[in-house]
């Protein structure tokens, strides 16, 4: 038995995620192929060489594959899976648009977002924005997953020493066409991936009071995070977004800021560590999960924070 | 331009919900129902096309019991021209409903899918890809700005980095993502007009479709629970407890 892993790369490099779903797939047992496919993408192949546990990188290079669409990825995919057991992925946003697309060529239903792995065809899954957990187990032959990368430790970038091989490319479907993009640039760390994350909602008021949080966050190395009503509210780009559709994170420290607390939002946030809630409303639901509550005016409590962090 | 809207008759986005004492799901009985939110802007936007004259008809689709016809209801108040139910009380998965889904739009010759991204009681967010897959037309995924060019679609998707444009030929699905409208609430004109609309109702059967799950539910549990912890009096205690106690700065 053996697994594929979908890697979510930029062609340079591997993106964080795709240590997550290394580790999920070392739950399952057997040896894990991992297939990087992209335009001039070697380098992100041989970086998933290294990766420990890795025993084979597949590796598809070609103009196609240079934007991640699916309607060129999902058929490549689909080719590939037929010699395995499992094929995971990440349930980011790069997951969660080609992957489907790959089930549905295969005739399998996909179990999205996995937290947890009871035996090889039995898996755990949040549903209702986490407010149940469901037990499923699937009768298709090949199992098609994206896995919820909170729920899995990141693998060791370095230690393996896999062979590359170059894999038959599928072509062009001409589809879809890349046209451009508009990536929030930031020094902070990423998101999904940061030690510490403050999030600001409707509290915050405007864009330019998120100064205030982004202050601290770099005083804290942390990412800066919001709730739907504040990127709904314009105050921050949508990517900014934690919760039940936005992004899942789960930091040594959370740090909520005039935000309610919406089930939504918690979707999103509650498997962190260590949570603080800054919220003049002392009936906030967010105070019902937050290991630190302080009820306070955030436009008094963030400057003194800042001040208190030296 | 003819468009099908999906939609899905979930639990409404506030209702607290509660999982079963005997772990086989959550409890529907006596629990406010709606229109998901996802298909709710996906029917906002194929009605701004129709106004805006880009869209010829708009035809709201939805697959579940009897009661989803409920929710097609509500998208035709809000200004959709009819409805189609397509109607099975065994549980449908995904790929079930991506099949059904494959069948009516075969059936009505439609150009366009719009509907939402995810459904907020499984969320799985698969149905929309499947069914472009199960076409072979392109897809457009967690879109928050569409645009009809000569060529076809011009779509922006949120994705984890930021925004991406992408053109997609006609016809195409395209699934949505919450900033790209504000949904209208219906006027009771509308509602009432909404109850002269056609609605037809089929089977998958009747469609030639099995719809059969593939995966076994063996048991739905709550979470682990949070344990609400303390207040603290001010800044000076929340950083010394974050310092000292939590050891996490």
């Amino acid at each position: 038995m053996s697994i594929l892993i979908v890697a979510e790369h930029d062609n340079a490099s591997l993106k964080p995620a795709t240590l997550n779903t290394v580790t999920a797939a070392g739950q399952l047992g057997g040896d894990i192929a991992v297939l990087v496919a992209g335009a001039g993408c070697s380098a992100a192949a041989q970086a998933a060489a290294e990766v420990a546990g890795v025993a084979k990188v597949l590796c598809a290079d070609a103009p196609e594959y240079g934007h991640d669409l699916a309607e060129n990825l999902a058929p490549l995919i689909a080719k590939l899976a037929t010699d395995y057991a499992h094929v995971l992925a990440p349930a980011t946003t790069f997951g969660k648009n080609v992957m489907p697309r790959a089930a549905a060529l295969l005739d399998v239903q996909q179990i999205s977002e996995i937290s947890g792995i009871e035996s090889p065809d039995t898996f755990v899954r949040p549903i209702y924005a986490g407010n149940a957990m469901a037990t499923v187990q699937s009768a298709d032959p090949i199992k098609i997953i994206t896995v919820r990368t909170t729920a899995f430790d990141a693998a060791a970038a370095e230690g393996g020493s896999a062979p590359v091989e170059a894999v038959e490319t599928t072509g062009d479907t001409d589809l879809a066409s890349f046209l451009g993009q508009e990536l929030t640039k930031s020094e902070r760390p990423e998101l999904t991936t940061a030690g510490i994350v403050i999030s600001g909602g409707r509290g915050m008021q405007s864009g330019e009071n998120f100064a205030m949080i982004e202050r601290i966050a770099d005083k804290l190395g942390a990412a800066v995070g919001a709730s739907r009503a504040a990127v709904d509210a314009g105050y921050v780009p949508n990517d900014y977004q934690v919760g039940q559709t936005g992004k899942v994170v789960a930091p040594e420290l959370y740090i909520a800021v005039g935000i309610s607390g919406a089930i939504q939002h918690l979707a999103g946030m509650k498997d962190s560590k260590v949570i603080v809630a800054i919220n003049k409303d002392e009936e906030a639901p967010i105070f019902q999960v937050a290991d630190y509550g302080l009820v306070a005016d955030l436009f008094q409590a963030l400057p003194d924070l800042e001040k208190a962090l030296g | 331009m003819k468009v099908l809207v999906p939609v899905k008759r979930v639990i409404d986005a506030n209702v607290k919900v509660r999982v079963k004492a005997d772990q086989t799901g959550v409890e529907l009985t006596n629990v406010k129902m709606a229109m998901n939110p996802f298909c709710e802007i996906a029917v906002e936007e194929a009605v701004r096309m129709k106004e805006a004259g880009t869209a010829t008809e708009v035809v709201v689709v939805s697959a579940g019991a009897q009661q989803a016809q409920e929710t097609i209801r509500t998208g035709l108040a809000m200004g959709a021209d009819r409805g189609i139910l397509i109607q099975s009380d065994a549980p449908l998965e995904p790929l079930g409903v991506a099949k059904l889904l494959k069948a009516v739009v075969e059936k009505e010759s439609a150009d366009m899918v719009l509907m939402g991204k995810q459904a907020i009681d499984g969320d799985n967010n698969q149905t929309g890809q499947m069914l472009a897959a199960l076409l072979g037309w392109p897809q457009g995924t967690f879109v928050s700005k569409i645009e009809k060019s000569d060529a076809g679609l011009k779509v922006t998707r949120e994705v984890d980095g930021g925004l991406e444009n992408v053109a997609l030929k006609l016809p195409a699905v395209v699934t949505v993502d919450l900033r790209l409208n504000q949904p209208r609430y219906a006027s009771l004109p509308n509602i009432m007009k909404a109850k002269k609309k056609q609605i037809d109702t089929m089977t998958p059967e009747d469609l030639g479709v099995d719809a059969s799950p593939r995966l076994t539910v063996l048991k739905i549990v709550e979470p682990p629970a949070r344990k609400a912890g303390v207040k603290v009096a001010d800044v000076a205690e929340l950083v010394d407890k974050l310092k000292n106690e939590a050891k996490v700065i």
